[in-house]
């Protein structure tokens, strides 16, 4: 069949329970959850048994045998809603699941994955450090193998859903001096030993989603927790954060609708000159381009997460649809916040939060800057 | 226990409604379970948890009807069976193609919706139990199944009437009977992955009524600004109220 945009019944499915599940039980309470901070452990809770946590994974590791392009469509929807608990959502499934079941062995997926599928604790990511981040080439963050035992000793740096993992895949170098290919992955199990979660990080958005540092001091691993073999840790991060790019990818799309919808509302209710602004037209060209740019980010994801669930290759399309959406994302927050005046810079309307949830996009899981070097490397530059 | 849920889909209660050439229009109009329906559903659901069993849903409709009956085999229910419509069906022909089916199997309790928010009949689930012989309780806002017989605590226009059946019987659901669930991701896989049963009534009864004519609902709504004094005002709305709303 040739090009076809319709969504298959189980897709449309699961994106129509994550858009009820999003207006009826994630919207009501995310603006209190914004200002108060709170991690919502019951929201959690509750999406882990409908499946959320497990929608891209296999059944055999407790996954629920769906595709990437329902999940992008649950993490829109739950991130149209409340953005913090989306990329709690997306951290969780792409980059904290991922690399167990990408590169784990049969014993590291039965023994990891489960539990972290259906939602019943949480996964983390462990690549950026105080001195890497676009360049991870740079991790200090050392593992030691001792017999049966790798000893960690080091921290990592903005780690998200750090506090609820159960275990977290971080990267130490093994061999130093080798650069990228002297970094290993390996699977630290919370808790243990030497391992210790830093305190919540004041954050300028995402205030409900959980980011901390982590400090590993002595910290013994059995050496069946290394993934894959030792020196493939730079290249097992890098695949998984191409997977990871579609769903902030989605993240974003989740908010640029949300700050399109408030401002369409408050547009067609706003009196000014005595009629709605809606009727101006510069009011009107900000949300045809806000509609516009929405649609487009949104076809993007999609269209990466579709070749993904097609096993081709989705490198170029990832980082373009992440690079798209979440500049697009801040574009229409900011002119959301520009339609509604004076109270879009009030707390009291959504859209501030919007614009603050939306910039985190243009920077977790590679900066604009790193997407534009990945599309210029595909390109053959 | 064997559970039967007689399931309608319906417009989203939140749809436009948009008439053309004598039809309801419903190319584009999101489709839902009956919300009505969707409460029995939910019963039958915590009925089987808490007693064991299965519960098939049976819808009459055309093949969109497919999309309702996968929701509730989302939810959980174990079968779901589509009966085609026969030609020009009424509430009558509905009945009695749904009961023509479910006659062969023997069914301990059947739950429905109390009515269907598009037609608003209410007909279909008390004619059903008609044409079987069973005992029928509308409007049910509390359920209690045990010892062959079920407790109802029924919507008795406000007042609550607590009625005892014996079972099979068929109750339909009133809004506060349950909270339903959402279909999880789980439930929607398993769902994609069962066979929804397709029947075509063998003798289907003829409809018992006519539609005339369907036309688009027309809200004429007429201001009338009052002028003078606040005293001249009120003195003319009274009379307004009296004379012309007759309201007073």
């Amino acid at each position: 069949m040739g090009l076809n945009f319709d969504l298959t019944e189980e897709q449309a499915a699961i994106a129509k329970l994550a858009r009820e599940f999003a207006d009826e039980v994630v919207a009501p309470g995310a603006g209190q959850r914004d200002k108060t901070g709170e991690f919502p452990l019951e929201l959690v809770k509750q999406m882990g048994k409908l499946g959320f946590f497990g929608i891209p994974f296999s059944e055999a590791y407790g996954g629920m045998g769906g595709d990437t392009v329902s999940y992008a469509l649950a993490v829109e929807e739950i991130s149209r809603a409340d953005a913090s608990l989306g990329i709690t959502l997306a951290a969780h499934c792409s980059i904290g699941m991922g690399p167990v079941y990408y590169f784990g062995t049969e014993e590291q997926k039965q023994k990891w994955l489960p539990a972290a599928a259906r939602g019943e604790s949480l996964a983390s990511f462990g690549l950026t450090e105080p001195g890497a981040g676009s360049d991870s080439a740079g991790t200090r963050t050392t593992a030691v193998r001792a017999g049966d035992h790798y000893v960690i000793n080091g921290s990592k740096s903005f780690i998200t859903n750090a506090y609820y993992c159960r275990y977290i895949v971080c990267t130490a170098v093994t061999a130093p001096g080798k650069g990228h290919k002297g970094i290993s992955a390996l699977i630290v199990p919370n808790p243990t030993e030497g391992f210790s979660i830093g305190p919540a990080y004041e954050k300028m958005g995402l205030h409900a989603s959980d980011t901390r540092p982590l400090y590993f001091d002595n910290v013994h691993v059995p050496a069946e927790n290394l993934l894959g073999s030792e020196g493939e840790g730079f290249r097992q991060f890098m695949v998984t954060l191409d997977g990871g790019r579609i769903s902030i990818g989605a993240m974003a799309v989740g908010i640029a609708q949300a700050a399109l919808d408030a401002a369409l509302k408050y547009a067609k209710e706003r009196v000014q000159f005595g009629q709605s602004i809606s009727k101006f037209q510069a009011i009107q060209f900000k949300l045809a381009d806000m509609a516009m740019e929405v649609e487009m980010a949104r076809m993007m994801v999609l269209k990466a997460a579709w070749l993904k669930d097609q096993g081709r290759p989705f490198t170029r399309e990832g980082a373009m649809a992440k690079l798209f959406a979440s500049e697009a994302a801040t574009r229409a927050a900011n002119q959301a916040i520009q339609i509604h005046g004076g109270s879009g810079y009030m707390e009291d309307f959504p859209v501030s939060r919007f614009w603050r949830d939306a910039k985190l996009t243009e920077i977790g899981e590679g900066t604009s800057e790193i997407q534009r070097i990945v599309i210029a490397k595909q390109l053959g530059c | 226990m064997e559970i039967l849920v007689l399931l309608k889909q319906t417009f989203d209660t939140e749809a436009k409604i948009t008439v053309k050439d004598g039809h309801v229009v419903d190319d584009d109009v999101t489709l839902v379970i009956n919300p009505y329906d969707e409460y029995a559903v939910e019963e039958a659901l915590k009925l089987r948890e808490a007693q064991g069993g299965a519960v098939t849903v049976v819808s009459v409709g055309t093949d969109r009807v497919e999309e309702a009956l996968r929701r509730a085999l989302a939810m959980g229910a174990d079968e779901a069976v589509l009966v085609e419509a026969p030609a020009g069906a009424d509430e009558l022909t509905v009945a009695h193609a749904l009961a023509e089916w479910a006659s062969a199997k023997q069914w301990d309790i059947v739950l429905a919706g109390n009515v269907s928010v598009d037609s608003g009949a209410g007909q279909v689930a008390l004619r059903f139990a008609e044409v079987l012989g069973l005992p029928h309780v509308a409007a049910a806002l509390k359920l209690e199944v045990g010892d062959g017989k079920a407790v109802v605590h029924r919507d008795a226009e406000g007042d609550t009437e607590v009625l005892e059946v014996t079972l099979p019987t068929l109750v339909t659901a009133q809004q506060g009977l349950n909270e339903p669930r959402y279909p999880s991701v789980p439930g929607i896989m398993k769902a994609k992955r069962k066979t929804i049963a397709r029947v075509t009534p063998a003798a289907p009864v003829a409809a018992a009524t006519v539609v005339q004519s369907v036309f688009q609902a027309q809200q004429n709504r007429r201001n009338t600004m009052i002028k003078g004094s606040p005293a001249e005002q009120a003195q003319q709305l009274v009379q307004l109220l009296r004379g012309e709303a007759k309201v007073v």
